[in-house]
């Protein structure tokens, strides 16, 4: 074992290239961590498995810059919230909402959603038409609010799956062009003739009748579903995976480093502390450490999941508890060369309490060896807690990169042909655990100079 | 020795007992009550409510005594029991599992289990490590020379991805974008058809491939590391000198050297690829050990999980004696200690 003073260490650690791309590499995910917790606001991180919080998202969408790459341009997500309004009151009384949009993509939407809330009293009438470009006027939908004496806020959402919709696109299938069994009703509207593509503005005309005077459209947005959103895509239930990427990183930084931090030095002063007491004592605890060294892991892992808890602070004490043996054999041995060293014994001599010397004497001499394997323990903690969340037994209440795989997996992400779904998560899960294995790596060269040659 | 063994297994009982327990006696109770109700004759016997009820707990108490469960998972004679018959290795029946022919007893699942995991995960283990000490011989004997750069990144990059998820990627590529191989490792033959073992083969290939590339860069890495080690010796030094030929200095004398700890690891790695790592054959469907035990664990079949553990932990044990003598063959100055 060299004598490596930790001032040298970093100093010779600052001419290591690769170890300075691992420490360039954990900045940006340190980074990414701190633009997490500003931008993403921390509701959306709680609301994760809530589906009802993802509604107004796309399903399965790719990412927003695939459009860059082909030469088809797919649909973006549109969602307009603010359309032009017209108000007629009389005997009858009116309320109209235009919602213009402009099509020009070379593949169908993914659907469309009217999302409202009107307050009124009596049972108002609710009537949907699209207006196509080729100036065919169809009625998609005409029905009326559930009836109230009272004044009363309802709120709905219409899907383009809607049943009557279909009935209606049916009835009017001469003025469309084409109509066919099996085809989506919103393919069928902005399909012209024969399944191609209708290029060019679409008008949504909401219009909602009433007698009385007393209606209010509150809220009123139109969702046109894309097959584009974000920069990441979404999921089949409609999440926004940059989101989950997002949180995925804090989290698996939290867990590798407390993991590393906490076995490396539960190793360490137990293995310290076996050397320096030696004889009986170092035995004893030596044998307790191969009983621990020959559990193993991973099964155990499971267990404890499954019995005890999936809390992620219990896991990451399950994960300490299985990873702590080789550190401690490694830092007994190097101890009980320092033990025999003068000023150990002098210190000895002099009468200085035992943990006195252990944390003053012995511990500093093997800090550069203890940055090391921390370093380089990060990585199997990550993905050993990711391969946990992959089997489904992750704390449900934290999107961990880990789930997200699990999940890409119970929807059958790989047979769909989903690789939005399954490339990021995975990549970073391998980019974390890359910065960590650089760094140790670079640890490890200047602690052990032979294998710098 | 057999101490770390008997450790292993208390603590899986102690982790899984009481919710087996617990699992087991709600079986009862609803067998019990799913009984009566298909029965109506016993439920038309009883005058009153209070009769019933106590009927029914009477049968529930019967049961649960004839199954030793009115004593705690804890209790001596339970203990003594579940130990004199791991002695004797006999694992008793599964609770939930059966083997693929159909039959419980935890050996016979076993048995069925451990090749299918030896075919892939020690056949793997055994490729990647020729393909690592070869890389490892190679790019340790020639220090910042091209193939020892590729090497070392090579190692560095694909120790920081998990299997599995590559295992999943390769799926992706190359079961359905490119349909080359299936995405389920198990064969739909049955096992008498004399097509069986192609078949068997031809799934095993995909996760063989990507249990292969992901691990020979770290085995190279590690053997490369002890080569750079043995090659700095003053002995390899003198036979430079004498001018005996580079290949066999690395071969014959370098490697031999560096062989104890190389000898350590092989003798883990290929014990640990016994537990087929359980996520990698969850992802690829492959039913062996590693599969086993994770539906154990989440049925909580208790004999199953111990037979598994018990087999697992008696494999690792051998595996590390078997190293230590191993070690002293080719290093004689352990021995005397």
């Amino acid at each position: 074992m060299n004598d490596i003073l930790s001032s040298d260490l970093i100093k010779e650690f600052t001419k290591n290239k690769t170890g300075l791309i691992g420490i360039g590499i954990l900045l940006t995910l340190v980074m990414i961590s701190l633009i997490a917790a500003v931008t993403v606001p921390i509701d959306t991180f709680k609301q994760w498995n809530n589906p009802s919080n993802w509604i107004s998202n796309p399903k399965t969408s790719m990412p927003i810059w695939v459009n860059y790459f082909v030469a088809e341009k797919i649909p973006e997500h549109v969602i307009i919230e603010n359309p032009a309004t017209i108000s007629k009151e009389g005997e009858i009384s009116v309320t109209s909402h235009q919602f213009e949009v402009e099509f020009l993509s070379d593949d169908f939407p993914n659907g469309f959603i009217y999302e409202f809330t009107a307050e009124y009293s009596g049972s108002p009438l609710l009537q949907i038409h699209v207006v196509r470009p080729d100036q065919a006027k169809i009625l998609l939908l005409s029905t009326s609010l559930p009836n109230s004496e009272t004044k009363i806020v309802h709120s709905e959402r219409i899907f383009s799956t809607d049943d009557t919709i279909r009935k209606n696109i049916q009835i009017q299938s001469a003025a469309m062009g084409f109509y066919r069994e099996g085809i989506p009703n919103e393919d069928l509207i902005f399909a012209g003739n024969e399944e191609k593509i209708l290029k060019g503005n679409y008008l949504f005309l909401v219009n909602l009748y009433d007698v009385n005077e007393h209606m209010n459209i509150i809220n009123s947005k139109l969702i046109l579903g894309g097959k584009v959103f974000g920069i990441m895509g979404t999921d089949e239930l409609r999440r926004d995976i940059m989101v989950g990427l997002l949180w995925g990183t804090p989290l698996a930084l939290f867990i590798g480093i407390a993991v590393a931090v906490g076995s490396v030095m539960m190793g360490l002063i137990y293995g310290v502390y076996a050397a320096f007491k030696g004889k009986k004592t170092d035995e004893g605890m030596m044998r307790f450490n191969d009983v621990i060294y020959a559990l193993p892991a991973l099964p155990f892992l499971i267990i404890l999941a499954v019995t005890i808890s999936n809390s992620i602070f219990l896991i990451i004490g399950f994960l300490m508890i299985f990873s702590w043996v080789g550190v401690a054999k490694v830092s007994r041995s190097m101890a009980l060369q320092i033990k025999t060293r003068q000023y150990v014994e002098a210190s000895k001599i002099m009468g200085q309490k035992d943990s006195r010397i252990i944390f003053k004497h012995i511990i500093p001499q093997l800090l550069p060896y203890t940055f090391a394997s921390i370093a380089i323990s990060v990585p199997a903690a990550i993905t050993t807690e990711a391969g946990l969340s992959f089997l489904g037994l992750g704390d449900p209440t934290f999107p961990t990169w880990g789930q997200i795989l699990h999940d890409a997996n119970t929807f059958g992400a790989a047979a769909r042909g989903l690789w939005w779904w399954i490339v990021p998560p995975g990549l970073m899960i391998a980019i974390t655990g890359l910065a960590f294995v650089f760094i140790g790596n670079a640890l490890d060269t200047i602690i052990n100079p032979r294998l710098k040659r | 020795m057999f101490g770390v063994l008997l450790v292993t297994l208390l603590l899986t009982i102690s982790l899984v007992g009481s919710n087996m327990d617990i699992i087991l006696k709600q079986g009862i109770v609803y067998q019990v009550r799913t009984e009566i109700t298909e029965n109506t004759a016993i439920a038309a016997s009883f005058s009153s409510v209070e009769e019933f009820e106590k009927y029914v707990q009477e049968q529930i108490d019967k049961r649960t005594k004839a199954l030793g469960l009115d004593t705690p998972w804890y209790s001596p004679q339970r203990m003594g029991f579940a130990m004199y018959k791991l002695l004797i290795l006999d694992f008793g029946h599964a609770t939930f599992l059966t083997s693929d022919s159909g039959s419980s007893n935890v050996s016979d699942i076993l048995l069925e289990k451990i090749p299918r995991t030896v075919l892939l995960f020690t056949t793997a283990t055994i490729i990647i490590s020729i393909i690592g000490i070869f890389l490892g011989a190679l790019s340790g004997s020639k220090v910042g020379s091209v193939t020892d750069r590729i090497t070392s990144m090579f190692a560095v990059i694909s120790s920081s991805f998990p299997v599995w998820w590559v295992g999943m990627l390769m799926i992706f590529l190359f079961a359905f974008t490119y349909q080359l191989f299936p995405a389920r490792a198990t064969p739909i033959l049955p096992s008498t058809d004399p097509g069986y073992i192609g078949a068997l083969l031809y799934h095993m290939t995909l996760p063989l491939i990507t249990i292969v590339l992901i691990g020979f860069g770290s085995w190279a890495y590690l053997v490369r590391n002890f080569m750079v080690g043995t090659m700095q010796e003053d002995f390899i030094t003198a036979k430079k000198i004498i001018g005996i030929d580079k290949k066999k200095i690395v071969y014959k004398h370098a490697l031999k050297n560096a062989a104890p700890p190389i000898i350590t690891i092989l003798a883990l790695s290929l014990s640990g690829s016994l537990g087929g790592a359980i996520i990698t054959e969850a992802v690829f469907d492959w039913p062996g050990m590693g599969r086993l035990y994770f539906e154990a664990i989440s049925v909580m079949d208790l004999p199953v999980i111990i037979g598994a553990t018990y087999v697992l932990t008696v494999l690792f044990l051998i595996s590390i004696f078997v190293a230590d003598l191993l070690y002293g063959y080719f290093d004689p100055r352990v021995k005397t200690e």
